[in-house]
This record gives C-alpha cells, sequence and structure tokens, in this order.
C-alpha cells in the first residue's frame, strides 16, 4: 500500500479497539458518539440536499411541473426542516461530543450514557419524521409550522403530526445532551484550564448549551399546545374561541431566534480554531471573541418578533425589535473583524479546512449585511416572504454554518480517524461548492427583490425572474457535485487517506497532544494547563504565555505502544444496550398517538401506556445498573 | 510544568460539586422556561374566553346557556397548597435525616429517613388526589379542557404541574424502596439531595401558580 511508506508507529484504528454493530450499538464513548452523529447528519445532509434539487429543477423555468404543489409544500417543509434540526444541529453535536472533553482534557462527558441516549433519540426521531414520507403524508407546514394554518382544520391527515411529534423527540435529544454538555464543561476540565484558557470552540459550544436549555422547553410547550389541539380538540389556536393568533408566532420566534444563534455559533468556533492554526498566530482578541459570543446569545433572546414585522405589531415593538436586531450585528461585526487580525500578518497556509473557513468569514458576512438590511420594519415589509430571505438565510446557513462545519470536518478528520483527507479532492470539493453557493444564492436577492414570494411552486414566464431561477438552479447543480466530491473524499481517506500522526497541522489545544485517533480512555495523565495554546510555546507569561505542557510516555507522539485502559488502571464505561431502549420505547410512544387520527383512540392509549412502561422499565434498568467497574 | 501522574479512577470534578448536582440545576433552568411559557399563555388568555365557566367571575344567560358561578375553589386549593409546601418541610427533614444518619440528635423517628421519605411522598399524592377532586369538580360544572380558553390553559398548565409532581413522587417511592431496601446513609446524601432540589423547585412554580392563577383576579 502506498501508505506504508509513511510507516507509522501504530496504525489508526477504531477508538475503542472493538468493532462490529453489537458495540455502535452499545457504544458509551463520546468519540464514537461524535462519529455516529457525523455520519448519521451527513446522510440526512443528503437526503435534505436531494429535496432542494428536486425543488431547484422544478423552478429551473417558468411553469415547472416536475412535481405537485402539494408534493412541493412538503419538499420545502422537510428540506427546512431537515437541514436544521436533522443536519446542522446534529452535526455540531458530533463536534461537541468528540471536541469538547478532548479539548478540555477530560476522558469523558459527565454522563456517557445519556450521551448515547441523546444519539438514539436523535436517530429515531429523525427516522420517524422521515418514515412520513413512506406513507405519503410528509409535513407540509413549512418548517415553523405556523399555527392556526397547522391546526385541524387547515391540516388535517398525519402530515403536520408526523412533524410536531418528530420535533417534540428530537427536542428531548437535544435537552438532554445540553445538560450533558454544560455538566461537562463546568465540572470536568484539567487542572489550570480556567475558563478563560479554554479553546475558543468548546467556549461557543458552552454558549449554545445554554441556549439550548432556555429555547427548546418553549418550542416544547408551543407544540404541546398543537398537540392538544389537534388530539384531543383544545383551543390555544382555534381563534373563534378568542385564541391570539400571533400566540404560536411568539412562541416559536422566541425560541426560533437564538436556534439561529444554535445553528450559527458551532461554526464561528470551529473556524476559531482553524484559522489560529493555519495563520501561525493565537486568536486576535480571544476574550472579545467569548464577551461576543455570550452577547449574542443574550440578545439573541430579544430579537424574536423581527421575524414578526409583517404581522402589524405596532410601531413601538417593531422599532425596539428592529433596534436589538442591528445590536445584534455589533457582536458579530467584532468577530468578523478579529477573524481578520487573526490573519493579518499570520504565516497562513491555504489548505482546503482553511479555504472553507475563510469562506465562512467571507461569506457569512454577506448573509449578515442582508441580515442588518431587513432588521429595518420598512425594509423588510418589502422583503419578507421574498427569495431576498431565502438568499440572506442560505448565506447565513449555508455559506455560514455549512461551511464551517465542513472547515471543522477536513480540520478534525485526520484527530477522528487517524488519516488526513485528500486536500486534492478537498479542493475541488471547496471549489465547486463555493462557485454552487454563490450562484445558487447570490442571484435570489435579485429574484427576491424583483418580488418573487418564497414557497411558490411554480411560476409564469415575462415576470424577470427566469434568469436568475436559471443561475440558482444551474448552482444548485453545482453545489450537488460538489458536496457528493465532499462525501468520497471522506469515504476514500477513511481507508486510504494519509496517516497523520497526532498533530498534523501544528495545532495548539489539548486534543492535538494525544494519539489519533485518542485512545478510548483519551489522556493516559490529565495534562495540567498554564496557558491558553498549550502545544505551542509563545514565551513570555500573561494570557499567551505559559510553558509548553509536557506529555506522560503514554501521551508522547507516535508511541511504539499505546496502552489499554486496563494497564493503566482507567475505569471505562461499560457498554450498554440501555440507553437505545429508552430512546426506542420513548419514539414508539410519541409515535403511537398518530393512531388517534386514524380513529384507534382505544389503542392508542393502550400503546402509549405500553410504551411508557417499556420506557420506565428499561429506565430503571439503566439507573440501577453501575456505570464502570467499582474503583478504588 | 510537569504532568500528574496517571490518575486511577477519576480526577476531582472542576467545580467540587458532583456532576449530578450542576446538572439538576441546568435542568431546574430548563424547567423555568417550560412553566414560563405555560403561565404566560394563560395569563396572556385570561379574560379573553368567549364562553363560560370563567375563572373569577359568574356567567351568567344569555352568555352562558344556564348561569355559571366562578369557578375556583380557593379555599380547597389553599389547603391543597398548604400541604404541598408541608411536604417541602418534610423533605428538608428527609435529607438531613440521610445526611446526619447515626449522629446524635438524629436517633429514633425524627431522623428516620424512611418515614420524612415517605411523609414527602404522601402529601404529595394528597396534593395529587386535591386535584384530582378539583378537576373533576370542574369537569361536573362545566368546564373541560376543550371548553374555553380558559380551560385548556388552566388544565395544561396545572396538569403539566400535576405530572410533575407525580414525577417527584415515584422518585420519592424510589427512594423510598432503596432505603428499605439498603439503608440510605450520609454516602448517599447527593440522591436525596437532587431529589429534594427537584421537589422544592415543583413546590415554588406551585406558590407562582397558585398567586397568578387563583389569587389574583
Amino acid at each position: 500500500m502506498a501508505t506504508a511508506a509513511v510507516s507509522p508507529a501504530y496504525a489508526p484504528t477504531e477508538p475503542t479497539g472493538k468493532s462490529g454493530i453489537w458495540s455502535w450499538l452499545t457504544t458509551v464513548d463520546h468519540k464514537r458518539i461524535g462519529a455516529l452523529y457525523l455520519y448519521t447528519s451527513l446522510a440526512w445532509f443528503a437526503v435534505g440536499g436531494l429535496e432542494a434539487l428536486i425543488m431547484r429543477i422544478q423552478l429551473q423555468g417558468p411553469n415547472g411541473h416536475v412535481v405537485s404543489a402539494q408534493r412541493f409544500n412538503e419538499l420545502f417543509t422537510m428540506h427546512g426542516t431537515t437541514m436544521i434540526f436533522l443536519v446542522i444541529m446534529p452535526l455540531s453535536a458530533a463536534f461537541f461530543n468528540f471536541l469538547i472533553p478532548l479539548q478540555i482534557g477530560a476522558r469523558d462527558v459527565a454522563f456517557p450514557r445519556l450521551n448515547a441516549f441523546s444519539y438514539w433519540v436523535y436517530l429515531f426521531g429523525s427516522l420517524f419524521m422521515n418514515s412520513s414520507w413512506i406513507f405519503g403524508m410528509a409535513p407540509n407546514g413549512g418548517w415553523f409550522g405556523y399555527a392556526p394554518l397547522t391546526t385541524m382544520p387547515y391540516s388535517p391527515g398525519l402530515n403536520i403530526d408526523f412533524w410536531m411529534l418528530g420535533l417534540q423527540i428530537l427536542g428531548v435529544s437535544s435537552l438532554a445532551a445540553a445538560f450533558n454538555f454544560i455538566t461537562t464543561i463546568i465540572n470536568m476540565r484539567a487542572p489550570g484550564m480556567n475558563l478563560m484558557r479554554m479553546p475558543i470552540f468548546t467556549w461557543m459550544a458552552f454558549i449554545v448549551q445554554f441556549l439550548l436549555v432556555l429555547a427548546f422547553p418553549v418550542i416544547t410547550i408551543a407544540l404541546v399546545f398543537l398537540q392538544f389541539d389537534r388530539f384531543f380538540g383544545t383551543n390555544f389556536y382555534t381563534m373563534t374561541q378568542g385564541a391570539d393568533p400571533l400566540l404560536w408566532q411568539h412562541l416559536f420566534w422566541i425560541f426560533g431566534h437564538p436556534e439561529v444563534y444554535i445553528l450559527i455559533l458551532p461554526a464561528f468556533g470551529l473556524v476559531s480554531e482553524v484559522l489560529p492554526t493555519f495563520s501561525r498566530k493565537p486568536l486576535f482578541g480571544y476574550p472579545v471573541m467569548v464577551y461576543s459570543g455570550m452577547l449574542i446569545a443574550f440578545l439573541g433572546f430579544g430579537v424574536w418578533a423581527h421575524h414578526m414585522f409583517a404581522v402589524g405589531m405596532g410601531p413601538i415593538a417593531d422599532s425596539v425589535f428592529s433596534v436589538t436586531t442591528m445590536l445584534i450585528a455589533i457582536p458579530t461585526g467584532v468577530k468578523i473583524f478579529n477573524w481578520i487580525f487573526t490573519m493579518w500578518g499570520g504565516n497562513l497556509r491555504f489548505t482546503v479546512a482553511m479555504k472553507f473557513a475563510i469562506t465562512l468569514v467571507a461569506l457569512f458576512t454577506i448573509g449578515g449585511i442582508s441580515g442588518v438590511m431587513h432588521a429595518s420594519p420598512p425594509a423588510d415589509l418589502q422583503q419578507t416572504d421574498t427569495y431576498f430571505i431565502v438568499a440572506h438565510f442560505h448565506y447565513v446557513l449555508v455559506a455560514g454554518s455549512l461551511m464551517g462545519l465542513w472547515a471543522g470536518i477536513y480540520y478534525y478528520f485526520p484527530k477522528i480517524t487517524g488519516r488526513l483527507m485528500s486536500e486534492s479532492l478537498g479542493n475541488w470539493h471547496f471549489w465547486l461548492a463555493f462557485i454552487g453557493i454563490n450562484l445558487t444564492f447570490m442571484p435570489m436577492h435579485w429574484s427576491g427583490l424583483l418580488g418573487m414570494p418564497r414557497r411558490i411552486y411554480t411560476y409564469d414566464a415575462g415576470q424577470g425572474w427566469d434568469n436568475y431561477n436559471l443561475a440558482s438552479s444551474l448552482g444548485a447543480y453545482i453545489q450537488a457535485v460538489a458536496w457528493l466530491l465532499g462525501f468520497l473524499n471522506i469515504w476514500l481517506s477513511r481507508r486510504k487517506g494519509k496517516i497523520s500522526g497526532p498533530n498534523p497541522w501544528g495545532a495548539p489545544s489539548l486534543e492535538w497532544s494525544i494519539p489519533s485517533p485518542p485512545p478510548e480512555y483519551n489522556f493516559a495523565a490529565i495534562p495540567t494547563v498554564s496557558s491558553r495554546y498549550p502545544l505551542w510555546n509563545l514565551g513570555g507569561h500573561g494570557a499567551h504565555g505559559g510553558s509548553v505542557i509536557e506529555l506522560s510516555d503514554a501521551d508522547k507522539p507516535n508511541p511504539t505502544h499505546i496502552p489499554t485502559a486496563e494497564e493503566l488502571g482507567i475505569p471505562i464505561p461499560y457498554s450498554t444496550i440501555k440507553p437505545l431502549f429508552v430512546a426506542l420505547f420513548m419514539t414508539l410512544m410519541f409515535g403511537s398517538l398518530l393512531l388517534i387520527h386514524e380513529d384507534k383512540l382505544h389503542l392508542s392509549i393502550a400503546l402509549v401506556i405500553s410504551f411508557a412502561f417499556l420506557m420506565t422499565v428499561s429506565l430503571y434498568a439503566w439507573l440501577t445498573s453501575p456505570l464502570e467497574p467499582a474503583h478504588h | 510544568m510537569a504532568t500528574a501522574a496517571v490518575t486511577h479512577g477519576h480526577p476531582p470534578t472542576t467545580t467540587g460539586l458532583d456532576h449530578r448536582k450542576v446538572a439538576i440545576w441546568a435542568f431546574i433552568g430548563s424547567e423555568c422556561m417550560l412553566f414560563a411559557s405555560l403561565i404566560s399563555t394563560y395569563l396572556i388568555y385570561k379574560g379573553r374566553s368567549v364562553v363560560g365557566p370563567f375563572p373569577h367571575e359568574a356567567c351568567n344567560p344569555p352568555l352562558c346557556a344556564t348561569p355559571l358561578h366562578a369557578i375556583l375553589n380557593i379555599p380547597v386549593t389553599s389547603m391543597s397548597t398548604f400541604v404541598l409546601l408541608m411536604s417541602s418541610l418534610t423533605m428538608v427533614l428527609a435529607l438531613a435525616a440521610v445526611e446526619n444518619k447515626g449522629k446524635p440528635g438524629y436517633e429514633g423517628l425524627f431522623g428516620s429517613s424512611k418515614l420524612w421519605l415517605m411523609a414527602t411522598a404522601i402529601l404529595g399524592t394528597t396534593f395529587l388526589g386535591f386535584q384530582a377532586f378539583e378537576f373533576t369538580s370542574f369537569v361536573h360544572e362545566g368546564l373541560t379542557i376543550r371548553t374555553n380558553l380558559f380551560g385548556s390553559s388552566f388544565f395544561t398548565l396545572t396538569g403539566f404541574h400535576g405530572a410533575h409532581v407525580t414525577a417527584g413522587v415515584l422518585w420519592l417511592l424510589t427512594l423510598f424502596a432503596i432505603d428499605v431496601k439498603r439503608g440510605l446513609g450520609p454516602k448517599d446524601a447527593l440522591l436525596v439531595d437532587i431529589s429534594a432540589l427537584y421537589w422544592h423547585f415543583v413546590d415554588v412554580v406551585w406558590i407562582a401558580i397558585f398567586t397568578l392563577v387563583y389569587l389574583i383576579h
């Protein structure tokens, strides 16, 4: 094999040294769970991308009729829901899982079994929601599911039921994971790693967990109201009973706007890791980066109604939300400038990861600027529900979040698998994605300003939209090729990539001090940290200074033998299937509610109670079994 | 800087607190937003019901087909509130009994964690009994979860709270079962401590609900 020339001291193996399906079903190792999140979310990325592609084929020219209006509604609903809840969030969670313990010098997360539970809930919830396609009843109310449109009189059929129950299930996954990561970061940092020495990705992840903890309960309640309305005939969204038509919108966006930062801050964190490494400079203005992240999160709870300028809230509410929205541009702009100053005067290396990261800085700014434009209510009234908004949030989420997350994939792939991704294939991937993204989403600014509404399934010729739509569709086809090359790169590099060694990029943080992939216990000895950049010798004292950590023999690069956990006397949690069963029964419990709308109320109640009982039994079995071998 | 020797077992936590204690606080933070959403919706919908029964006002023809009196029974709910608040006291005594097991002053019934855990569970169950009585009497008086906005938001809010109390009772009974089986001592204080945090939180939420829903007209 070609890789034999590299002659690694050891060949990459699976993180725990165990393999087979059963080991994956029962794993509680944060690194393997991270890998499960990664590959599952990439699979849904392909599905969500396919949904977008069908829509772009339909809209390529006027009067397209590839799919019906009804199918088109399902496509844009599931495209949005999939990309937000099944792709960007879990792809971020893949990095939370894999990186947080490694970056803070811990051996696992605080609750390894709860972590496995989070993943299985995500998997089963995503399968549940997408199983609606099999029944031809995919959700069709938009990713925001505005009630009363989604209540029974206007949306009979199981479509909305799949959506609201699916989101409810996925919420459990996010909340459980958030409690876990908050505890991990607060409580499991290596000696010497005070909060202001934490790697910036962990900081952004920490902030995101608070957003999750505080934002998800709100949509949980909004969804509970919708479920009660649809299943039990309550009146939360019934206008004839005096209900407020804006209740759902308020509750949804109190969740929905923090959700925007849940989607972008992890990518910001990853980019803040990549840029310093490939600039050979510490991150410019680290404390300001931390504070601006916190400020973005804090202000993120005070801007929700800018999604609702068109509903007529009155001048005072409009003004307040307009000002808070514009305020958020300040900490965001601070981040952009800090990234630029990080690169300024640096010794730049344009790896593929670096190119993706720089693209986030450049293209997210475009989405940010159009965001400031519709922070102004008069401008927003022209732009709302047009393709201008579609252009805006795709620049933020695709050119922003996804580019940042792919920067993270290229950057951390060697740590996850022990092998480098191909730079030549990666360059094709990057450039095609770069061209495709701009060609798809840039023309939408114009089609939007020319009045093309969002969510229309077809349009007549002669409105000045034809060429812009053709360009967007061509861009989408180029993107399809680009992302396929990305998948191909992962697939090939997993087996044939060059052996990376522990620190192929010369990066500064703790995760790069241990072998790639890391042994199941991560750190043979928990390191003591005295600076923000423990693997860089920056000289001097103060924030950047402090000495480079010394590694124990077992943690040294390319050791001839990586000791097992048993040899080191490190307790490793038992593998267990119980979290999977709790997740499975919980999903089935929620899913059984669907039968109410099939006129099988009694069967539904019986099944809900049965699955609730099985879930409780599994939960007790989980809680009463020990986490790991006893040790003293 | 030197690194520590290979650590057997787990290194101490950064804060010195057990993971579960940190996690329960994060969980309680999340629960605050859950109940905040429920209570806000109740308050937003207050006075917007187009038909009776209403919480604090009578509903007479022609608005309602038959005369309906104000539905909230504040004396009865005051009793159930008292019962729930007393359960917080017994919870404190249960935790103290577990933490100080065997110490002077904690002999006999006062230091019996089994007694106080069971007392807390019984008081919680009594509260749930009051709630069941309240719900059924409301239904007999013509208020269901479908009747009007008040019914929908009231039953959902108090029902969610009742579900939390139910989960707490199950948790307490589980602790009681462990106590009977092997005895809870100072080493298990954390188990009782986190359940107590949850229990007190559920009590505090009830104080907010009792004030905002029942007492304020």
